[in-house]
This record gives C-alpha cells, structure tokens and sequence, in this order.
C-alpha cells in the first residue's frame, strides 16, 4: 500500500467538528487538555467560543458535557479513550448513560497502535466498558473518510454516543462519495469461504489479507464493523450462513468488543465456528505503533496466518452448517467433533 | 421577610417534611435525615427562588436545579408536589416499582427534575454544564445546586467547582447542606472537610454561611447572590443544618441517614410535625 494516503482518523474527528460547528450554533467541544492530541485544536482554532477546556480532569469534564446537553446543546468531549471511557466510566454510566442524554465522547488514541507511551495509554477495554451502558452507541471508524461521516452522523442522532479514534496515521481507502449509515456492517469484498470482521484500524489490515488469501485460493468476506453497538445482527447472521466461519479481528481485548459482540449474535442466532483476533487478556507495552501492531498479531500477515489455519480447521462444520435448519443438532455436533 | 411570608413558607416546609415521612414509610427505605436537614431550603427554593413553571417543566428559560446529593430526593419530590408538578399522593409510591418517583431522581420519569443524580460528586458537575450552557447562549438563566457535607469528599465536586470558577459562573449558586453527620459517623470522624470555608475561598468562589433553617438567612443569601453576578465568581451558600430537622427523635441521630420510620416512628413524626403546625399557626 506503498502509494495509499494514509491518516490518523483522529484528524477526521477535529475536521468534522469544524464542518458540523459552520452550520450549527448548538455544537461545542469539549477537551480535558489534550486539544492539541485529539486534533479538536482546528476547532478551538475556528470556534474558541465554543471550545470548552475542562483541564485534566475528566469526570467533570463528562459531567459538564451532560449538563450542556440538559440546555439543547450538543457536547462532544474529547480525550483518550484510556481516560474517557475508563477514568469518566462511572459519570458516562449514570451522568449520561442514564438519563440517556445527547453527549458525544470522542476518544482518541484508543488501542495499543498508541505506540511509545505505552500501556498505561494503550487503552484494549473501551469498546467492552461502553457496550455495557445501556442506551449506548459504539463506534470506531475504519480511516478518516469514515471518521469525518460517522462525526456526523452521531451529530445528527438523539441519543449518547462513544466514538474511538486512531493516533497513528493508517490507509484511508473509501473514497469521498462514501455514504455512512449508523449500525450498519458494509461489505469491502464478497467471499464464501469466511467472513473477515473486522473494526477500526484493524479493516485495512483485513483488506490486504484478503487479497493474500484470494491468492491462496481462499474467497474471503471482508466486512467493515464500524458500529460495534448495535451490531449489524442481520450482516453477521447472513455471513455465518453463507461463510460458514468468521474471524473478527480488532485492536482491542478478545473479551467484551467486536468478537464477544459477534459471538453473542452467532451462539444465539446461527452458531457456526469464530475465531477472535485481538488483543489476549494482556496489557500492551512501549514501541513503535507498526511494530506493536505486529508483534501482537494485528496484521494483515497474521490475519491471513490465523484465517488459513482456521479454515483449515474447521473443514468438516463448514459442510453441515448451510442446512442447519433442517439438521438434526446432534448430528451436526456429531460432525464437528 | 414580612412575617405573613415567613409563616406561609413554614408552614408549607412542615408539609414537605410530612411528604418526606410519608414517601420514606411507604417506601420502607429512603433517606430522611438529609432530606429533613435540607427541606427549608428547597422550600425557599421552589417557592421564592427559582423562576419555574409546575404548568411547563421542561421550559426553555427556565432557572435549573440540581439535587447534587440525590438520596435526598424524598424532600425534592415532597416540594415538587407541593409546587404542583404532580400530585401530592403520588409520594405514597415512592420507590415503588411503576411509579415514577425513584430512589434517587430521574429527570426523565419526574416532572420538575432537572437531572438524574444519586451517584456522589456528579450532579454539581451537570449543574456546571448548565451555568455554562446558559452563559454559552447568553440567557438569563441561574442554576443552583445542593451539595451534602459527605458528598464533598468526591474529588470531582473539587474538580468541578474549580472548573465553575475558571469559567466565571456566577450564574450558578452552590449549596452545601452542613448536617455535620454522613453514614459511618459524623463528617468530622469520617473524613473531615473543615475548614469548608476556606476551601471554596480558595477555589475562587464568593461563600456565605448561613443557618440552613432560617428563611431570612436564606433569603438575605440569595439577595448576596443576585447581587454577586457580574463579579465573574461562582456563589456558595455554607448552611449549617441539623439532620433529621423538625422530627425530634431523628435530629442529629446518624442512624436515620438511610432508614424509614415504622408506622409508630411515622405516627410520632408526624404528630412532632403537627404541633409545630399548631405553634406556627397560632403564633
């Protein structure tokens, strides 16, 4: 992807507030002072008005956030995602959460891909802390393009919305007429072999495996899972039908994101096997984000590694799940074993 | 404050004292000892002080509360049914399971409830938002919020109050109900906040310290708080109270900080109340 343009989708978060704020009178920021690293320093910039700073103090700063919505307007709060969804996770919980109310949380730098800073900042939890709030929205673009539609978009819905975004520079693949839909998966390749889902940082990564894996003689699905809440049930229950497996990968822990989301949809509703790609129950550690990235398997190489090995494995439940309807299910375990 | 006033807002104070006992005995749970100490001045508050309409309770303009120590929502249901926002019955469901008075305020089941708080620490934030909102859109709106003397061991109350007077809130009046008394022991035992004082002082904010049961201390604290604004400073009213405040077998007792009265307490409670209707109303 030598010739891709690449960008962190933190920059699509400021650019976006600045394109809602020229329209709209009702939209303010807020930072925890972080303006500059969050990139919402081009709205500062444009709007210092309407730029609240809360200093380093983000439980008041979610709270703030929730009065300001209480008057008609609509906050976004900026800051890591460690400190934002961890550090504010009780004043999001019952400040906003609970009476449901118009707040926006932009987190960025969220997952290991934080790099030197290590893993006091690398945040793997937040996806798993926002899904829990009843109520809640949870999202993490897959490059800039979607960064800037899904701003947006979570401006224009009624309702509390967690937004995680990238500090390293990655490919941005869709192009400029890309339309974005909350709570809808969006299907980069088709394939019946497996289903790649993936979120975040973690897409473009499942793009080049796929590529790999197409060479290897595997059709891969690839889908962009930018909404992790509310999953895309119908997409993740269409590709298990039609894939047979599925493979979610993210930048985030295996417990309680897109896999155990996707798994929740699976077990219930067309349980076919799922293999995770994420981060393993561990804390992350000081580097260079592409190398750590690597080293914890987050990477096309790894995805293509893991998925080969998968569907591999799997040969023999891939035959009995399209008739799962009409099979009898012990017979069907009986095949799996 | 002319005295036929003083007595009108005593005597509806009794009645939001009785709704306390009677949504707390229903209930089988509750707080009444907060909701006691800070009854005579959410009275003030709903009857002389905050520019709201029972009629409209979503009102754009209209001034906010927030009670930022929510389990004293006994006292805040008992005023906003005396101020008409729904009716007064209505306390004998408290906590019960399809009624809309909660355990600790809901501002989208209660009418007149400007903020779900009850989580500590919390709600002084949301009424900073709003000090701010309405600055934000140049609206003449005041916001006040009442604070429990336990409640201010929250570090974020100091977060926020440090924020109000960074962005020059003097929009916004900030109480604290001085009992003296949270659930392990006295405020002093517990972990001890004094000087309160000096603190706020220090955190940039205009203070005055008042006895929480006199109307016209109360009143003379919010004529400082209209005339403090445009001074840029955040106002904190320091009312000293007595916890359980006008049942007299629950003054001052730590262990009616989250206890309900049984039918005899209840009954006693409320003759305690009825006599002082009498004294008030002979006087």
């Amino acid at each position: 992807m030598a010739d891709v343009q690449k960008i962190a989708t933190r920059e699509g978060y400021g650019d976006a507030l600045k394109q809602i704020a020229a329209e709209h009178d009702n939209l303010v920021v807020l930072d925890a002072d972080l303006a500059g690293a969050t990139k919402t320093a081009k709205f500062q910039k444009a709007y210092p008005d309407r730029h609240f700073n809360c200093g380093i103090a983000e439980a008041n700063m979610i709270g703030v956030a929730a009065g300001l919505s209480t008057m008609g307007i609509v906050p976004f709060a900026a800051s890591f995602a460690m400190f934002a969804s961890g550090r504010a996770y009780e004043q999001i919980r019952n400040s906003i959460g609970y009476p449901h109310l118009n707040v926006k949380i932009g987190a960025t730098h969220g997952g290991i891909s934080v790099g030197e800073d290590g893993a006091s900042h690398q945040c793997c939890e937040d996806f798993a802390l926002m899904r829990t709030i009843p109520g809640m929205t949870v999202m993490c673009p897959a490059d800039n393009v979607e960064a800037i539609a899904m701003v947006k978009a979570a401006y224009e819905m009624e309702g509390p919305v967690y937004m995680r975004f990238g500090r390293a520079a990655t490919p941005v693949f869709h192009s400029e007429d890309f339309k974005f839909e909350i709570g809808k998966g969006e299907v980069l390749q088709e394939g019946t072999d497996v289903a790649i889902i993936a979120t975040g940082i973690m897409v473009p990564e499942a793009i080049e495996a796929g590529k790999t894996l197409a060479a290897n003689g595997i059709k891969a699905r690839i889908i962009n899972m930018a909404t992790i809440k509310p999953i895309d049930a119908e997409m993740v229950i269409k590709a298990a039908k039609e894939c047979g497996r599925i493979v979610t990968v993210e930048e985030h822990s295996i417990i309680g994101g897109l896999g155990e989301a996707v798994a929740g949809v699976l077990s219930e509703e067309c349980p076919v096997p799922l293999k995770r790609i994420g981060v393993n129950d561990e804390f992350g550690h000081s580097g260079p984000a592409a190398d750590l990235l690597k080293q914890f398997g987050l990477c096309a190489d790894n995805i293509v590694k893991v998925t080969t090995e998968f569907v591999g494995k799997t040969a023999a439940s891939k035959k009995a799940v399209a008739p799962i309807e009409n099979v009898d299910v012990r017979l069907w375990l009986d095949s799996v074993k | 404050m002319l005295a036929e006033e003083k007595k009108d807002l005593s005597l509806k104070a009794l009645s939001v004292r009785e709704g306390i006992l009677t949504g707390t005995l229903n209930a089988k749970s509750g707080h009444p000892g907060g909701s006691l100490s800070a009854a005579d001045m959410l009275t003030y508050l709903y009857f002389k002080e905050l520019r709201v309409d029972p009629k409209d309770p979503k009102k754009a303009d209209r001034d906010r509360f927030v009670l930022s120590k929510g389990h004293a929502a006994p006292a805040l249901y008992a005023v906003l049914a005396q101020k008409g926002f729904f009716p007064v019955e209505d306390l004998q469901k408290l906590r019960h399971i399809g009624c809309h008075l909660q355990g600790h305020p809901n501002m989208n089941l209660t009418p007149g409830v400007d903020m779900s708080t009850g989580s500590l620490g919390q709600g002084i934030s949301a009424a900073v938002g709003m000090a701010k909102g309405a600055k934000y859109m140049k609206k003449d709106i005041n916001v006040y919020t009442i604070l429990g003397d336990g409640e201010i061991a929250e570090g974020q109350v100091w977060e926020a109050t440090m924020s109000a007077s960074h962005f020059g809130l003097d929009n916004l009046c900030i109480i604290v109900d001085i009992n003296g008394l949270q659930i392990d022991g006295t405020t002093e035992f517990v972990m001890n906040s004094a000087p309160v004082d000096a603190k706020f002082e220090a955190f940039n904010c205009q203070v005055v310290k008042i006895d929480g049961h006199d109307f016209d201390a109360i009143e003379n604290a919010m004529t400082a708080f209209h005339a403090n604004m445009g001074s840029g400073k955040p106002f904190v009213i320091l009312m000293n109270t007595i916890k359980g405040k006008g049942v007299s077998f629950m003054e001052n007792q730590v262990g009616w900080h989250g206890k309900a009265p049984n039918q005899d307490e209840y009954n006693q409670g409320m003759a305690d109340l009825a006599n002082a209707r009498k004294a008030i109303e002979e006087a």
